[in-house]
Parts: structure tokens; sequence; C-alpha cells
């Protein structure tokens, strides 16, 4: 089919990338460098003009497309896109944005704004970063089956109990999986995503990737990790990403610390966050964050605008004493760095964004995908129909006709949990979270 | 000098003259109860006569009647002024009134008995109440100008009068009970409807109700008469009973049948009109109406183990004995915290603990919002919040935290005004409790500090009975007109909750 993509900024290009080898992707862009780079980095067509112009969208064959994502870094240019978009063709429209009144309004009237999906970029970092805070070892978690499922994936510390355990040792969690193990690139015997065994190793510094049930993961969270309890969270930062983020842990019952230093900013959050406490203040400011008892902090989440201090502000409180540190950083090329330096979790908000939106424009029956380690693997949830592979079959015999690398991680049947085994029969209308590598996406989806 | 004032005075006053004709209206219901008792009509005829040609005569100073705040304020004051003072008549007038006779000693006790009636205060200077003492109709009267000054006066005028439709809020603000006003509808004077809708309402069902226990054989004493008198002052929170003992000579039936109305009058009006609208966790979920019930329940639970333990009660043993220490607990709290002042029992033979407990439950008041005057359950609330407040940015200097009114976050000069009006009632109270004791040793008359106190406390807050030489079974009449005079003022700025007279004596409101 053919896809419009709205900006070519990282969002745009990540997804223009990631759809280029299926589909006719058209590009769009004001910047004519940004446009003339993109001609030759994927094989795209690459149009600069304004994408909320009817001749832009015109010229980029709109007549002929089915979806228009519109990603650039204003809201108000994708909303209208989307809403131009709708008016001349009957196209499928997803929308970047985020401001979250936008997605309020949407979310109140579906289908508003000529917008068919609407992506809200900082409400979904905060989301990202809340079950993160949920999560306290994890690196990164995702839900599928309307939240029954969780995959979260750990970084095996050299003291955590499971490390140096094989996985059958480990596997104590009857609504667990193990999908895959990561080790870390610098070691140069285990570069590859490892398919678990039960008599795999697993060894500190491994990276662990887990699907199950909330309760389960939880579990295994405070196994790998005992004396992880965040009770208490410091937010550095009152921009939208911070806020939205009070919001959530207050309705988990968290009761963070927010920093904010505008003092009119500041009044704004204290009035609108009621669990909250939001301290008017510096957030270097070593004699205040002291007196507030910064060693005490289990986690410091850095949501301020810039991604140089938000650094700065994670490994100081980091310093000082807190725990552990989660930092907002907008430039995707800094995500190494930070976790290398000594952030905990990076969390890159256009990264949030391209993974919801490929989600979209995934095969018609993936529900949800997960991005697993810069596109070395993916979650996918599917539901299975009467052609899949899986339909009627037991896991074990389906898997001998799929390629290598794929882990059937959990299956939901009308809402409840049921335990992927060997001998687990799949049938039509389950929801399956599969674990894919990368090599092995395009086989295996055609098949489930 | 007229040019150089900012206030337009003839468009308040012409406004006043406007409530006063329409006063003139209420005045037939004594006038036809004299008709049917075959009492003297005269007094009446008489009252409605002046009232009508005051009222006229005030109408036509001005006939645009455009009014902003400040005409507001002296509007509201000179209203209630004006009916107070027109209120005396009858009991100037009757036969069989307080005074009889227009002489001066009687002019302050009829001013004092007609101010206390329309501010819903319920102290009194009749020696002798009862209908062996006075006409039937005089004594409506007395209840009647209670109802009429409970859901306040000018709330009616913004209901009935077109002209108010703009400046109505501004009246109604100036004189509603509580900080500011809460619009129910778009138009205002639809809201003032609302509210007099509501408070017709329930007077209605309480006298079918207490009028119904009589037919049914439970309360012997409560005649016609007196079911629509008591009626006419629970809900308005005024406490006039044309019974000398109150609500003592009623049956224990009544009396926890009236419990419930002086709840209702003592909640914010508002949130009757969320229930009526079909949703009923509106009452529930108002953080004022939780904090009110819940400190009448705690200040009752107090006073029914003092009262038990104290034995102040007859019959203090077994069941009876709970039963009449909650009865008579609960009764006395709810009627002194809404400021109603009945007595369902002479609390002057209580023990001191359980009447230093009245005493302070005479500051609490009803909600905002309500009849109920002293300083209000949400003023109490707030001040609690931001001591709160206070204590924590004790510890985090740095915190911003605002304080938060069912959920929102109130406005930093909405606390401070909250401050600085319960400041300035207690200072009031303290300055007028000695100025009281002053005058009363001036003419060689004995009281108590308490008895000073609960009398100042009791007028100011428009409660009606204090203690000891005041008390329930008691009058004010024992007074020097001097102190009368002074009570008259603090149940008249205690109505209008201070602020809209006092800003009439500063420089700043006449000027510009």
């Amino acid at each position: 089919m053919r896809v419009i993509v709205v900006g070519a900024g990282e969002v745009g290009s990540s997804i223009a990338a990631s759809l280029a080898d299926e589909h006719e992707v058209v590009v769009v862009d004001v910047d004519g460098d940004r446009v003339e780079a993109l001609t030759y980095d994927l094989d795209v067509l690459a149009i600069e003009g304004d994408g909320a112009a009817i001749e832009t969208l015109q010229e980029g064959g709109l007549a002929a497309a089915e979806l228009l994502i519109a990603v650039t870094d204003d809201d108000e240019t994708n909303i209208v896109s989307c809403g131009t978009a709708k008016t001349l063709d009957d196209v499928t429209t997803i929308a970047r944005v985020r401001n979250t009144k936008y997605l309020d309004t949407w979310e109140n009237a579906e289908g508003a704004l000529g917008v068919d999906v609407m992506v809200g970029t900082n409400l979904l970092t905060a989301r990202k970063i809340a079950s993160i805070i949920g999560l306290p070892a994890a690196r990164d978690v995702d839900s599928f089956a309307d939240g029954t499922i969780q995959m979260a994936e750990f970084e095996l510390a050299a003291g955590s109990p499971v490390a140096g355990q094989t996985v059958a040792e480990a596997d104590r969690f009857d609504d667990l999986t193990f999908a895959a193990i990561i080790c870390p690139d610098d070691e140069a015997d285990c570069e590859e995503i490892v398919i678990p065994r039960g008599d795999t190793r697993l060894s500190a510094g491994d990276e662990v990737i887990v699907i199950g049930t909330d309760e389960a993961v939880t579990a295994f969270s405070h196994a790998v990790a005992p004396d992880d309890d965040y009770h208490d969270v410091l937010l550095v930062g009152g921009s939208s990403v911070g806020y939205q983020t009070a919001r959530l842990l207050e309705q988990r019952g968290i009761r963070a610390k927010l920093i904010e230093r505008d003092p009119e900013r500041a009044q704004f959050l204290a009035e609108s966050l009621p669990k909250t406490t939001v301290l008017e203040a510096d957030a270097t400011d070593r004699d205040f964050l002291e007196s507030e008892n910064i060693d005490a902090v289990d986690v410091v989440v850095t949501t301020l605008e810039s991604d140089e201090a938000n650094l700065l502000a994670g490994l100081f409180a980091k310093r000082l004493g807190a725990d552990r540190a989660i930092a907002v950083v907008e430039e995707g090329s800094y995500v190494d760095l930070f976790e290398t330096v000594g952030i905990d979790v990076a969390v890159q908000p256009r990264e949030v964004a391209a993974e919801e939106i490929t989600r979209f424009t995934r095969e018609e029956h993936a529900e949800n995908v997960a991005i697993i380690e810069s596109d070395r693997a993916e979650v996918i949830e599917i539901e299975i129909d009467d052609e899949s592979v899986f339909c009627d079959r037991t896991i074990q015999s389906a898997a001998a006709d799929l390629p290598g690398g794929v882990v059937v991680g959990a299956i939901v049947r009308d809402g409840e949990f049921v335990r992927p085994r060997g001998d687990t029969v799949v049938h039509a209308g389950d929801h399956v979270v599969f674990f894919v590598e990368a090599t092995a996406l395009e086989e295996t989806l055609a098949k489930i | 000098m007229n040019g150089h004032l900012r206030v337009d005075w003839r468009a308040s006053l012409s406004l006043t003259g406007r409530v006063l004709l329409y006063l003139a209206v209420p005045l037939l219901l004594p006038l036809v109860t004299a008709l049917l008792y075959g009492e003297g009509w005269m007094p009446f005829l008489a009252t409605i006569v002046v009232t009508t040609l005051l009222g006229y005569g005030l109408s036509q100073l001005d006939d645009d009647r455009d009014i902003g705040a400040r005409e507001g304020f002296l509007m509201v004051a000179s209203t209630w002024l004006a009916v107070a003072l027109v209120g005396t008549l009858p009991y100037l007038l009757a036969e069989h009134g307080t005074a009889s006779t227009l002489s001066w000693p009687h002019v302050p006790n009829a001013l004092f008995e007609s101010m206390s009636g329309f501010t819903t205060t319920g102290a009194t200077v009749m020696k002798n109440i009862g209908v062996e003492h006075h006409s039937h109709a005089l004594l409506i009267w007395r209840q009647l100008t209670q109802w009429l000054g409970g859901m306040g006066i000018v709330v009616l005028a913004v209901a009935i009068l077109p002209e108010l439709s703009v400046g109505g809020a501004q009246l109604m603000d100036a004189e509603a009970p509580g900080p500011g006003i809460e619009k129910l509808t778009p138009r205002i004077a639809e809201t003032a409807r609302v509210l007099w809708i509501a408070y017709f309402a329930f007077t209605v069902l309480e006298m079918a109700l207490l009028y119904g226990l009589h037919l049914a054989g439970f309360a012997k004493e409560m005649t016609l008469f007196n079911a629509i008198s008591h009626g006419l002052t629970t809900l308005p929170t005024g406490g006039f009973s044309p019974e000398a003992y109150s609500i003592e000579v009623f049956s224990a039936a009544v009396q926890w049948a009236i419990i419930p109305f002086m709840v209702v009058a003592g909640t914010n009006f508002a949130l009757f009109w969320g229930l009526v609208r079909g949703d009923p966790r509106s009452l529930l979920a108002d953080e004022e109406f939780r904090f009110y019930t819940g400190a009448m329940a705690s200040l009752t639970a107090v006073v029914t183990v003092v009262l038990f333990v104290g034995s102040s009660l007859p019959g203090t043993v077994g069941l009876a004995g709970v039963e009449q220490s909650l009865r008579h607990g609960l009764f006395q709290v709810v009627s002194i915290v809404t400021t109603t002042g009945y007595a369902s029992f002479d609390f002057n033979g209580w023990s001191m603990t359980a009447q230093y407990l009245l005493l302070f439950g005479m500051f609490l008041g009803g909600s905002a919002g309500s009849t109920g005057g002293a300083i209000k359950m949400v003023r109490w609330l707030v001040i609690a919040k931001s001591i709160k407040r206070e204590l924590f940015t004790t510890v985090h200097p740095e915190a911003v935290k605002p304080v938060r009114l069912g959920g929102r976050a109130l406005d930093e000069s909405a606390i401070r005004g909250i401050h600085a009006f319960t400041l300035l009632y207690i200072a009031l109270f303290f300055l007028s409790v000695v100025v009281l004791m002053l005058d009363a040793g001036r003419i060689g008359m004995e009281l108590q500090v308490l008895d000073g106190m609960s009398a100042i406390a009791a007028t100011i807050g428009n409660v009606g009975p204090g203690f000891g030489a005041v008390g329930p079974m008691e009058n004010y009449l024992s007074f020097p007109w001097t102190s009368k005079f002074l009570m008259v003022f603090l149940m008249w700025i205690g109505r209008l909750e201070i602020f809209p007279v006092l800003v009439l004596l500063t420089r700043a409101y006449w000027r510009s």
C-alpha cells in the first residue's frame, strides 16, 4: 500500500525506514535538506512541501494512498494534515501530538479532527516511565492483551539472586515465560539473542525478557532485585511528561515529589496534582536536595526540557544517594551514552511514538507491538484466526513450521491467562503474545 | 458634596424602598391571623400603611437603579436596617405586645425583638411568651420575621425584582452567608428562586410533619398554630417559639422530628439543588457537608457522655438516661451549632463542661449558603487546612501547596479573606464582651463572665439564647438600653457577615 508520512524528523524517518521494505512510502517535509538526505538514505519518495497543504498531499499521491501518518514536531500541523487528507480522500490517518489537550478532545469524540489514531507522545512517555517505576528493576515494560499481560526487560545485577542460576532454576513463577536473553554487546561470545532453554545459565549483566501476567512479572522483578520497592519517587522537572507521570503515579497511590523551578508552573502543578508534593526549587541545589532527604529516594526521574539538564540532574541525584535514575532523552543517539554513564533507564519519547505508530502499520491482525533493543526483536500480540499456522494445533507442532527465534510468551483466552507450554493447543480467537527476532519477523508474520 | 461621592446612594435607597413595598405583602399574614382569632388588627393595618408609604417614598428617589458593588453593600445594609425598623411597629402598637406603648423604654426593646427576628437570632426581650400574654397575630409576626430573614430578604428581592438581574449576584454575595455565592443556574434570579423554593418546600414539609404528629397523638401541644409557628422558625435557624419553654414543652417525638430540619437548615441549600437534579452523591461528596455533620456528631458524642456521666438530666439511669442524654445532647448541639437556638431542655442546669462545649459550638455556625449564622463551617475547614499547610511548609520550605476545597485549589486571596473575617469576628466578640460587662456594671447589673460572653456570642452569631442571665428560659430584658443597641448592631452585622456593614464605615468606600 501507499503510505504518506508527513514529517521527516526522527520519528518520520524511523517509521519510513521500517515501512520502506514492504510499502510504497512517500515522505513530506518542509525542510529541503532533510528531504534530500532522505532521498539518498531510504528507498522512498521524498517531497519538499507543507503536509497541511492540499497541493503537497495531492503531489504525494493522496488519492492512491491508504494511510497518512503525520509526525512533525508541530501538533497543529499534524492535526491539520490529517483533517485535510480526510476531506480529500478516504484515507486512514494517524497523528502524533505532544499536547494532551488534543488527545483528551480526540478521546472524548473518537474520530474527531479527521484523525483515526492519535498518538500522544508525552502521555505515552509518561506511561512508559510509570510502568518502569511500577517494576523497579525493569529497563523496559510494555503491556499487552488489554493490560493483562506484561513484557518486561530486566538487566541482571551482579548480586541478583537469579544470576548464576539456570532458567529452569530461576523459573519459579507459573504464569511467566522467559522469552529471550540478550547478552551485553561487548562480550564477544554472546552477541546474539539467545532463546533460552531449561539449561541456559543466566549470568550477571544479561538482559532477560520475560512475558507473563502482571503479578508474575512483578514477583519476578522482586526476585531479581529483592530490595527494590519504589515508594519514594522524585520527579525533576514539571514538563508535560513530568506532569503526566506524576498523575499516573497518583493513580497508583504513589505520592511523588516533583521539583519545578518556575513559580507559575509550580503553582499550576500543585493545583493539578493533589497527592504530589510540588517543590519550587532548583534540582541542582545540593543543600536543598539534602534537606529533602535525597539519599532516601528510590528513583529519580528527570523530565526537564533539555537532554543535558536531564543527564546532569539524574547523575547528580544518584551521586547524592538516589538509588536509580530514569531520564527522558529527546536525542536518539544519546540513549546509549546516558545508560553508559550511569542513568539506569533512558526513555526516548520519539522512539515510544514510533513504536506506537508501527503497531498500527503492521499486518492487519497484529494488535500490539513492542520493539526490543532498537529493532533487534519485537514482541507482538496477535489474535489467532483460522488461517494461522497455530490454529487448533499444539505450540510444539506449530513451532516446527516457523523459523527459529520465535517464542510464545503468553496466551489469553476469553480474558484469562493460559500458560503456554509445548502441548498447549491454540484456538482461533486466542490472543497470543510472541517474542520474535527481527530476522525471523517477516516470515513469522506471514504464517501466524 | 454630592459630586464627590462615588456611591449612588439614591439608587441603593430606592431599591430598599422596593423591598419595603414588598414587605407589605407578608404583613397580611398577621393581619389575617388577627381577624381569624378576633384580635386587634389595627396595628398590622397601620404597619402595612406605614411600610407601603415609606417604601413608595424611598423607591421614588431614583428610577435608574443601576447598582455596582458599592451600591450593593449600601442597599443590603440599609435594607436590613429598614425592615428591622419597620418591623418594630407591630410590637409598639399591638395591645398585648412587648411594650404596647410608644414610650421610650420600649423602643429599644421593640427594635431588639425585630432585629433579632429578621436576623434569625432568636434572642428575646419578651418576659412572658405565649398566647396568654400576647395576641396570636403578634406571635405569628414574630415567627414570620425569622422566616423572611432566613433565606435572605435580598435573595428574595433578587428572585422577584427583574431589575436586579445584573447587580443581583453582588447583592446576594453581600448578603448570603459564607464566602462567595454559587450560581446554580445561568440566571441569578433563577438561582435565587431555586433557593427560595427549596426553603419554602422544607418549611411546609416540617409544618405538615409536626401537625401530623399531633393528629397521630404523639404531640398533644403541637397545635396547628404551633406547627406553623415552628415551621416558620426552624428552617431560617431562627429559634423563636411562641411557647415560653421553647421545645421543652413538646414530646420526645417532636424533639426528634425537629432535629433533621435544623440539620437541613444549616446545610448549603445549593446541595439540595444537586439532589433534586438526580445526583444524590453531591451531598455526601461535599467536603463542607461532611465536615459540618462530622463536627456536630463529634460534639454530640462528647456532650452526650458529659450529660450521662454528669447526671445533669433527671432520670439518667438505664436506657431512659441514655436516650435522654443523647436526645438533649444532639438537639442542643445541632440547635446551637446551626445557630437555631431552640432549647429542648433548660441547659442552664447542665454542668459547666457541657455549657462551655455549647459556647464553643456557638462559634462554629452552619454551612455557607445555609441560613445558619456565626463563623461557618467552611471557614473553619479552610483555616484547619491552611494550618496543616503551614506545618507542612515548615518542614518543606520550598513546597508549593495550595489549600484545596472539594479538590479545587483555593485562591490565596480567598484564604486571606477567611483569616481576616475570622480574626475580625473574634476581635469584635472580645471587644463587645468588654463593652457589655462595663455597661452592665454601669447600672449595677450582676453579670457573670460566661453569661456575658454567651450573650455576645449568641447575638453576633445569630444563635439566640446564651447561658445564665440570658439562658434559654430567660431573656435579654434586664440589659440597659445601651447594651441592647450594641446587641442590635451585632445582630445586624453578624447576619451580613460584618464586611458589608464595615466597609460603609470606611472613608475609601465613600470617596474614590
